[in-house]
């Protein structure tokens, strides 16, 4: 009894595992937030470490991950996607003036179809796609300087190293 | 009289605070929609179906059941599509297989557990009553006895 008690309480409810790990990132055609007569699709980051961002202007998490982000971009290890999640356009261009923007692209998925194809149900969420356009982990919820150094950039040097 | 009223409006609200409706021509179709969008979780908020929570999230994958019944989806291939996003947590009734089998299997078992102490409980208590009467009617023996002997001794001493 014990033993179970002991599992329910370190289980985590808010996590639930994603069945996309080693998996190929789903497909999709979306506009560029800042062109978008342009569209982007993930065969255009092929050959290249990639992670994929999901964030709002609405969203609350997002403000606390931003610097994060912002930081992380500074360093050039990886190419990094935004999906600008159920968003108003120009509000998600405003949030981006005055917080900085960290993304090399950001693309919007306004009725949330690209959202759930990645099985995205809390913002913001991090994926991290491989060379070979595989997705190779996913973090829920706000991404701290901790899982940065922990975590991604480990990650990111070893697929980086990856044909 | 106030609160009563109060009370019942509250009810009310909960009740009336219907999620969107759809309609499909097809009645089938209309059926498997409700059972499916009730058999669906609201990941947002975890404790609820697709089909009573208000979230954008259950919104939008109600939205998602709604057009892949129009394009004539199957409910396994809808069911499918879901699983393969979310996992099989965004089933509400999670299915049997190998890792979820214990939470299927787990409640048998404590039942049995439970049903197994309990007959070994009472068994040991009904023996201990056994025992504990016999030994009382041996000392109550014991006792009609020495006053029987004290009484053919010394007579009665009234």
């Amino acid at each position: 009894m014990a033993v179970f008690l002991a599992l329910g309480l370190n289980l985590k409810p808010g996590e639930i595992p994603s069945p996309f790990i080693n998996k190929p990132a789903p497909v999709f055609s979306a506009p560029k937030l800042n062109a978008p007569e342009e569209k982007l699709t993930p065969t255009d980051l092929k050959g290249k470490v990639w992670l994929f961002n999901v964030w709002a202007s609405w969203c609350v998490s997002c403000r606390a991950e931003h610097p994060v982000l912002n930081q992380l971009a500074q360093q050039h290890a990886a190419v990094i996607v935004g999906l600008n999640y159920k968003d108003a356009p120009n509000d998600a261009k405003n949030w981006l003036d005055t917080l900085g923007n960290p993304y090399n692209v950001s693309i919007m998925d306004q009725d949330g179809r690209i959202g759930i194809d990645y099985g995205v149900y809390g913002v913001p969420e991090t994926f991290v796609i491989d060379k070979k356009g595989r997705i190779r982990h996913k973090h829920t919820g706000p991404v701290t300087a901790e899982d940065v150094q922990q975590t991604f950039l480990p990650l990111i040097a070893k697929l980086q190293a990856e044909p | 009289m106030k609160r009563l009223l109060f009370i019942f409006l509250l009810m009310m609200s909960c009740s009336s605070d219907a999620v969107d409706t759809r309609q499909l021509s097809d009645p089938k179709q209309q059926e498997a929609y409700e059972t499916l969008t009730s058999e669906l979780r609201c990941l947002v908020c975890q404790n609820q179906t697709i089909a009573d929570s208000n979230a954008e999230l259950a919104a939008d994958l109600r939205r998602q059941v709604y057009e892949m019944l129009q394009q004539g989806k199957s409910r396994q291939e809808i069911i499918r599509f879901m699983t393969d996003r979310y996992g099989d947590f965004v089933l509400y009734k999670p299915p049997f297989k190998g890792k979820t089998s214990i939470l299927w299997i787990a409640p048998v078992v404590f039942l049995l557990m439970g049903l197994i102490t309990v007959f070994f409980f009472i068994r040991r208590k009904k023996a201990a009553a056994k025992l504990h009467s016999q030994a009382g009617a041996l000392e109550t023996d014991v006792e009609k006895q020495k006053k029987i002997r004290s009484l053919l001794e010394n007579g009665d001493p009234s």
